[in-house]
């Protein structure tokens, strides 16, 4: 949002600022701050697979089956799920660990999206919005978590992913997974409140807890944080996405763009002026 | 301004119309018969595509959501249409005459180049219907790189058409709107390599937020850059190509300047492209070096990088200074040719094969989505065609053009 204005800014003042253009431009300031979010301790998961279940009724999708087995490989969520539970073991345990969307604090699929029907609620939740989407799939090439799925066998596809049941938060309620685990291995509230629990988990039990909240940093920070016992590589988390968030990879370019709408043409039509001199058959060019 | 006052006379023009709508030689030839099949065959495709979705039709995945429609159509057609914009900087810009007599072809090529392969990105979208939200406004997704390229694509296309439209007010013999036309050429020029150098790059900055996706020797920050800087010799490379088939193919409507400028030509393009492809080799081996990404060579993904640098890269650098040096005319067509293909193994490169080299189901274009493609490339050939055998887009301006200067 802040770049959007920096960007128009930038238009308008052109040249003045060209200096001042770097990179990392961007405001430092975590945005993120009072997003809504969720913290899953897979320390505290049992597997029960309920989040599953009722986030199919939630979302109209009863028609999947979950079957036993679905726990033998690794899944990726897909047009039928839009969270799932993946079992990890190793010698000593077995770690279930929740998937689904992680709702970027500043989301790549928002931000590659050009018709805004990806979008970053204010209260946290990335939501996707039918009316606008044009079915172009850039937000699946973005998206560093490669969440968002597309209907492929349908003439009127829906790109599909977890909102953090962003309506039943709108009427006041909890997203379905959070209010049915029975475990309280899912809760739900401001970002960083979570943190801040997370933090004091892990202070509390050291011995339990790798000491690292994935999502705190990770792709500028995500609202879906996570706890664990064994480092997140270990249970299949992607750990080389860095601490920058996404969008600021196209910001540069981004950046550069009203320069060179600015720049060029008169930059274009001095040199034709200056070649024209130079070249002696220039009149002619200029009289056909 | 009412009809008149431009001196059009509709009822003549509408008969000129229709009576030029009639093919002006052979109907069943070799190459109609072809062009024909591949184009029905891709219509039913095309249906198909619309009724059952993209899955029906596409190898496309959720691993990998974009295809040959994009990765080719889109992106390698819309560099090879380059040419338009580096040639009108050279003639208008850098004001250098010898390429004027090419000038209307090239950007013919690279408007239609526009329209269909751009247009290809329609049957590429699972909603196409609201491909209007972003232009009309009631969602502008403005931090978008996509954004930007799609209106850079819709600007561009209407820029390389006021450049080229004094050719179709020549055909239908409207003298004053020709003379109206041909005075937005200048603008419409500068406009024009503003938006390409900034489409150009924005195609490649699509690809930036899929950092950890595109095996490391192809992503860079600096794709941009990388894909404006070879969009100049593929677009090149391709008008030396096209050029040379159409010197054959539409000889009778060659005019004399143009065909006697041919050669010079082709050694002029010769030389840029080299210079432009010594720079690009540079700047890659740049970001090589920069990148440290020499523990990527003992690789497939690294021989196949190698083999684009040398062979597709390096080779033609050579062969189009070599050529140019001792003017071997055979010599350009095969750097041409090579650089052509260069093009589409690091487009391809960029958006699929070293896009998720490390998925366990790699992505490989299905018939159908081969079979469309061709179906779009005879379409714009028959286009092409047909244009250029009645504008005067090779052959001379009518006689009234002339007349009318000075
Ligand atoms: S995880 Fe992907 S889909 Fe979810 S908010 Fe982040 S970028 Fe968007
Ligand atoms: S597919 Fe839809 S939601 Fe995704 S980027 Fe394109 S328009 Fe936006």
């Amino acid at each position: 949002m802040e770049r959007r204005t920096f960007v128009k800014t930038l238009g308008a003042i052109g040249l003045s600022t060209l200096p001042t253009i770097t990179k990392g431009a961007e405001s430092k300031s975590s945005p993120g701050e009072e997003f809504n979010a969720i913290l899953i301790d897979t320390t505290l998961c049992t597997g029960c697979r309920t989040c599953e279940e009722v986030c199919l009724e939630a979302n109209g999708m009863q028609e999947f089956e979950m079957n036993d087995s679905d726990l033998e490989k690794e899944r990726d969520t897909s047009t039928d799920q839009l969270t799932l539970i993946n079992l990890y073991e190793n010698e000593e345990n077995e770690i279930y660990v929740k998937k689904q969307c992680m709702h970027c604090s500043q989301p790549a699929c928002a931000s590659a999206c050009l018709t805004k029907a990806m979008l970053k609620t204010k209260e946290g939740p990335v939501i996707w919005r039918e009316d606008k989407c044009m079915g172009c799939r850039f937000c699946m090439l973005s998206c560093p978590f490669d969440v968002p799925k597309f209907e492929y066998h349908s003439a009127n596809p829906k790109i599909v992913k977890c909102t953090m049941c962003f309506e039943r938060q709108q009427k006041g309620g909890l997203p379905a997974c959070v209010e049915n685990c029975p475990s309280e291995a899912i809760i739900f509230g401001k970002r960083t409140e979570l943190l801040t629990e997370a933090k004091r988990r892990i202070a509390e039990s050291p011995d339990d807890y790798v000491n690292h909240i994935y999502g705190e940093h990770e792709a500028g920070g995500t609202c879906v944080l996570y706890l664990s016992s064994v480092p997140f590589e270990e249970i299949n988390f992607r750990t080389n996405l860095g601490n920058d968030a996404y969008p600021e990879l196209t910001t540069g370019f981004l950046y550069s763009v009203p320069l060179v709408i600015i720049l060029w043409p008169p930059f274009l039509l001095a040199m034709r002026n200056a070649m024209k001199g130079k070249v002696n058959n220039a009149e002619e060019v200029e009289n056909e | 301004m009412s009809s008149n006052e431009l001196g059009i006379n509709i009822k003549s023009t509408y008969k000129f119309i229709l009576s030029e709508l009639k093919p002006k030689s052979k109907i069943i030839t070799h190459f109609n018969v072809i062009a024909f099949i591949i184009i029905a065959i891709g219509a039913v495709l095309i249906v198909l595509r619309f009724v059952k979705g993209l899955g029906a039709v596409t190898n496309l995945s959720q691993e990998y959501p974009w295809g040959i429609w994009i990765g080719f159509d889109v992106i390698t057609g819309v560099a090879f249409a380059g040419g338009a914009y580096s040639l009108c900087f050279i003639v208008y810009i850098l004001g250098d005459k010898k390429y004027k007599p090419i000038i209307r072809v090239t950007v013919l090529n690279g408007f239609l180049a526009y329209v269909f392969y751009a247009g290809a990105l329609l049957l590429d979208l699972g909603k196409p219907w609201n491909v209007i939200n972003p232009i009309i406004g009631n969602s502008f997704g403005v931090s978008s790189v996509m954004f930007l390229v799609a209106w850079h694509f819709m600007l561009y296309m209407l820029t390389e058409l006021v450049e080229i439209s004094p050719a179709f007010a020549e055909w239908l013999g409207w003298r004053k709107v020709r003379k109206y036309l041909h005075g937005l050429t200048l603008g419409a020029v500068i406009l024009g390599i503003t938006l390409s150098t900034l489409h150009q790059s924005g195609l490649g900055a699509l690809f930036l937020m899929a950092k950890n996706k595109i095996h490391p020797l192809w992503y860079s920050e600096f794709i941009p850059i990388l894909f404006f800087v070879s969009s100049i010799f593929a677009g090149l490379s391709m008008v030396i190509v096209e050029g040379s088939i159409s010197h054959k193919v539409f000889k009778n409507r060659m005019s004399d300047e143009v065909s006697k400028s041919h050669n010079s030509i082709l050694f002029g393009l010769a030389k840029i492209c080299a210079v432009v492809l010594y720079v690009y080799l540079f700047l890659k081996l740049l970001l090589f070096i920069h990148g440290e990404h020499w523990v990527h060579l003992n690789s497939q993904m690294g021989v196949l990088w190698l083999v684009e640098m040398i062979g597709f890269v390096a080779l033609p650098c050579v062969i189009f200074t070599q050529a140019f040096r001792y003017r071997n005319e055979l010599w350009v067509k095969i750097g041409g040719i090579i650089t052509m293909l260069g093009i589409i193994l690091n487009r391809l490169n960029v958006s699929v094969i070293a896009f998720k080299w490390y998925a366990a189901d790699r992505y490989f274009p299905s018939w159908m989505e081969i079979e469309i493609t061709l179906a779009i490339i005879f379409l714009e050939i028959l286009v092409l065609r047909w244009i250029i055998h009645r504008m005067p887009i090779l052959s001379d301006s009518p006689v009234w053009v002339k007349n009318e200067k000075h």
